[in-house]
């Protein structure tokens, strides 16, 4: 019933959004409270599987969900303070509802299909949203990302269908793509269907996830959507499109193909780090840097999640920490927007100063920029610590050396350009708006969750990261 | 006769009454009774290619099992010969066009040898499906003897095989929408140009090569859609001669229906003959 | 019925091969609706049988794939007013060849992994080649419509995939399928819409403003 609810609710409430035409945040903030509560229900008291077995909540998908939530509310109150300030088109808040509604079936959906109808939902939720401003440049990026996306989903699909073709004549009792019965008789799947599956569920849900090849949409869908909606997919949309590749590694896994998914999932995750570092460097809008940093952690978590071991644990820890800190970036730049004017993210050209125009998210935005290049003690850090450590023990000495390299390579781009960014004269321009309470008291939330994540872990969350990890055939640190 | 079929036909369906269909044996009976002209710039080619024109077409009139189950000889794979002979008449003919020395000539033998190069995979496809299916290398073995085509499971590999037939018979008689055999105007003429220095008797063998080469193809053709192995003598032969005629009429409805294409479209065509061949090909080596 | 199988893949395999080597798009989207169509007819064929969910199934596959979404695409290029195809990338004689390679490609796949169940080879064939032709229209061809048409084409080899496992995967997933074809055809038309509107071209060469 509470995973229906969780579903239903945000759904319920985009129906809501959309019939009223509601113009300020509080309706999206409200229907974020109560899937708040209804998650931490969750994690009180798990609940029970429905539907026969279809909506089901284990551990890596409580993570999913919890991240997504949280983001998803701070992602609102944010909201309400945006929409004071800029005007949107009147299916903004339903949108975004939709989103949500997408994001937690992706999240408690145990049946592979379900799975990825909620992905299909999600991509069709945002693609209004980056279209926001509705003007050439954001019509050409919602293009590429429809275009992209869609091609991406439809392998997935595809991908799908061969893993139910991996199953073959089911044996009585035993539900067609289920999770647990994938899992549980995973020696009778086909082989090479089930290879099939996994690469096409890796290229399609990678896709959306914007691994390296696939990443082009990235950088035009971020630059131009507005930056809560970056934020959100960043942060959401990694987590829900990495959560269906977990869910093919984990049967693959079950099934014995532990050495056949390896490979590709470190080189996909290494070719994205290689080309985040590439064009982080030299990079002119602040935006795009942060969809090229984006594909970086994309990389890491899929790199972790090859490396197996501890590396896998470190993946669902940077899954936590790439939603926070980017939840935290997108949102600081969306205010320096706000108050500069567009012009604030495009640097060398007309943007700098951002530190003396935007006081508090400025400070947030350069705390933001220590936690997304990995500094102590932010917990982005120990995240690719673990996973690097990961590589290391497992075997694979220069691989840690490569990312430690590439990570290196760049921290030095983000930092050249935040700080370029930061200081500096101030655009001419007057502000636009104010820095109000809401709009900052997200991000510092979030900045404050990036500490904690790298302090000390709470008990309860190291417990389910724990538990998620093992159950993808890593184990805990 | 039945290029003056196919002429018929179209101009039955374009509302006129149209040359009586024994008009091309008219014209053969005048031509061979005028004298030729030859051209100062020609050589023993020129004289060659109406020979070869006719030679070659009866030869390979000569390996296909017109009664329905012998041919006049053959042999292992002789569909190579089949196109190889087919294709030394076509050869002979653009050499011949290009020994007049006129730009003309040249710039009509390019095109028709172009056409047919690409035309010669679609054949030779067509020839694969038909050997796939019968499981026979000879042309008299395929299409010929008590052994049908297997029609019953093989239909859609065969009939992919016939409509790339169709699309080669278009184009080697020079039929639209590769060519039109009806233009004066001589920039759209393709094949009319390599015949256009001629006179006489030479042009009454090349004309007659010419239907020769239509009635090839259509008795190819007919060949693959309707096996006459298990008919008397008599029944398959005139099982033919009404298989003949159809194809006629359907290449009079198929030119009096659409234009020619435009030069750098004929490629095309010509390619999506050999694709519907080697999609034949295809599916006969998937079943 | 195996035979009205076959010949209805058959006919399907042919269209995506007129869809590539058409000049005019209007064409191309009558013949990718005539697959649809043909598609709709297949549950119907391979399962002589017919349930409430073959019918239903059946009906909504021709509904959407054959009737509704071409009329959509159709409305966006009148709007557009755009009639002819430019070359594409690769040339449309390479297109075809490509088309007849990925045919023989996903012909070797069929022969070589077996579906469970009884099925024609022809359907994984055709399903897998269909993928490959919609993705090569999409690589190649520059127009936003007709790289919509090639998505659909795309759709519609999934679609052949799934009817292997008609029997073993609930209808949920048909209609899922069905849905994101029906919604995303519609958003990318709208899209397409806007950026007739702002390009004046349907161009998707054209859209490079924003690069690095």
């Amino acid at each position: 019933m509470l995973l229906l609810a969780l579903f239903l609710v945000p759904a319920l409430g985009a129906a809501g959004a959309f019939a009223r035409g509601t113009r300020h945040g509080g309706w999206l903030v409200w229907v974020a409270a109560i899937h708040l509560i209804l998650v931490a229900t969750a994690w009180w008291s798990p609940p029970a599987a429905v539907l026969d077995g279809w909506l089901a909540l284990d551990p890596l998908g409580l993570v999913v969900l919890s991240v997504v939530s949280l983001l998803f509310f701070v992602v609102a109150t944010y909201a309400v303070g945006y929409l004071r300030c800029e005007r949107t088109g009147r299916g903004f808040a339903s949108w975004l509802l939709a989103f949500l509604a997408t994001a937690s079936l992706v999240a408690v959906s145990h049946h592979l299909a379900l799975l990825w109808v909620g992905m299909e939902g999600t991509t069709l939720a945002l693609a209004p949203l980056i279209f926001q401003r509705r003007d050439r440049r954001s019509l050409e990026a919602v293009w590429k990302y429809l275009v992209l996306s869609s091609v991406g989903i439809a392998l997935a699909l595809l991908g799908t269908f061969f893993l139910s073709t991996a199953q073959g004549e089911l044996s009585p009792g035993v539900r067609p793509l289920v999770l647990e019965d994938l899992v549980a008789h995973a020696a009778l799947l086909h082989p090479v269907w089930l290879k099939a599956a996994f690469v096409f569920l890796l290229v399609g849900y990678g896709t959306k996830l914007g691994l390296a090849p696939m990443h082009t949409w990235k950088p035009d869908t971020y630059g131009e959507a507005p930056a809560l909606v970056g934020g959100l997919m960043a942060g959401g949309l990694t987590s829900c499109a990495f959560l269906g590749i977990a869910r093919v590694t984990e049967v693959a896994v079950a099934a014995g193909l532990g050495q056949f998914v390896q490979p590709p999932l470190v080189i996909f995750g290494l070719l994205s780090l290689t080309v985040a570092a590439a064009f982080v460097v030299g990079q002119t809008d602040v935006k795009r840097l942060l969809a090229y940093s984006s594909v970086e952690h994309v990389g890491l978590l899929v790199l972790g999640l090859g490396l197996g071991g501890v590396g896998v644990y470190g993946s669902v820890l940077h899954l936590v920490n790439n939603a926070v800190v980017k939840g935290l970036l997108f949102l600081a730049v969306g205010n320096a927007v706000l108050v500069v004017g567009p012009a604030a993210t495009a640097f060398p050209s007309s943007g700098g100063g951002v530190l003396r125009a935007v006081p508090v998210s400025g400070i947030l935005l350069l705390l933001g920029l220590f936690a997304v290049t990995g500094s102590p003690p932010f917990g982005m850090f120990l995240s690719e610590f673990t996973i690097v450590r990961a590589a290391w023990a497992g075997g694979h000495p220069w691989i840690a050396g490569a990312v430690l390299a590439l990570l290196a390579v760049i921290f030095i781009g983000v930092g050249a350009m935040m700080l370029g960014m930061l200081y500096g004269p101030v655009a001419s321009s007057g502000p636009r708006a104010r820095e109000s309470a809401w709009l900052v008291a997200g991000p510092a939330a979030l900045v404050v969750a990036a500490l904690a994540l790298g302090i000390a872990i709470p008990g309860p969350l190291q417990q389910l990261l724990a538990r998620a990890a093992t159950a993808l055939g890593g184990s805990a640190p | 006769m039945l290029p003056g079929v196919a002429a018929k036909t179209k101009a039955v369906l374009t509302g006129r009454r149209g040359a009586p269909l024994m008009q091309l044996y008219w014209d053969l009976f005048r031509l061979v009774r005028k004298g030729a002209v030859y051209s100062t710039t020609t050589t023993w080619i020129f004289r060659l290619a109406p020979v070869a024109g006719l030679v070659t077409p009866l030869l390979a009139l000569g390996l296909l099992p017109l009664d329905g189950r012998h041919a006049l000889f053959g042999f292992t794979g002789d569909f190579v010969g089949f196109a190889a002979l087919l294709a030394l008449g076509r050869f002979t003919l653009v050499l011949a066009a290009l020994d007049t020395g006129s730009s003309f000539e040249g710039m009509g033998a390019s095109r028709d040898a172009t056409f047919a190069s690409l035309v010669e995979p679609a054949l030779f496809l067509s020839f694969v499906v038909l050997a796939l299916a019968s499981g026979q290398l000879s042309l008299e073995g395929m299409l010929g003897g008590t052994q049908a085509l297997p029609w019953g499971a093989a239909a859609p590999a065969l009939a992919m095989a016939a409509a790339s037939l169709f699309f080669v018979l278009l184009t080697e008689a020079s039929r639209m929408p590769v060519d039109d055999p009806a233009t004066h105007l001589e920039l759209t003429m393709i094949h009319e140009v390599t015949v256009l220095d001629h006179s006489g008797p030479d042009l009454a063998l090349l004309l007659y090569g010419a239907a020769l080469r239509m009635a090839l193809f259509a008795a190819l053709l007919v060949g693959v859609l309707a096996s006459r192995g298990r008919l008397p003598g008599p029944a398959a032969l005139g099982l033919l001669v009404a298989g003949l005629l159809t194809v006629a009429v359907a290449v009079g409805v198929v030119e009096s229906s659409m234009a020619r294409f435009r030069l750098s479209r004929v490629p095309q065509f010509l390619v999506a003959a050999s694709v519907l061949a080697s999609l034949g090909a295809i599916l006969q080596l998937l079943s | 019925m195996e035979r009205l199988a076959d010949l209805l893949l058959l006919l399907v395999l042919l269209f995506g091969f007129l869809i590539l080597g058409t000049t005019r798009l209007t064409t191309c989207i009558r013949a990718v609706a005539v697959q649809g169509g043909l598609l709709g007819l297949l549950p119907l064929v391979l399962r002589p049988q017919w349930s409430v969910h073959t019918l239903g199934l059946a009906a909504g596959t021709i509904l959407v794939k054959a009737i509704v979404l071409p009329w959509f695409l159709i409305w966006a290029i009148r709007e557009a007013a755009v009639r002819r195809e430019v070359e594409p990338r690769v040339g449309y004689v390479a297109s075809l060849v490509l088309g007849i390679l990925a045919v023989a490609v996903a012909g070797a796949v069929a022969v070589r992994l077996p579906v469970p169940g009884e099925h024609p080879v022809l359907l994984v064939t055709t399903s897998l080649a269909c993928v490959i032709m919609g993705l090569q229209v999409l690589a190649t061809r520059a127009k936003a419509l007709i790289q919509v048409v090639g998505y659909l084409m795309l759709e519609n080899g999934i679609y052949v995939f799934g009817l292997t496992s008609l029997d073993r995967v609930p209808f949920l997933v048909e209609v899922g399928v069905l849905l994101d074809v029906f919604v995303g055809v519609f958003i990318m038309g709208i899209v397409v819409f806007h950026i007739n509107r702002e390009f004046d071209s349907l161009d998707s060469a054209r859209l490079t403003e924003l690069r690095d």
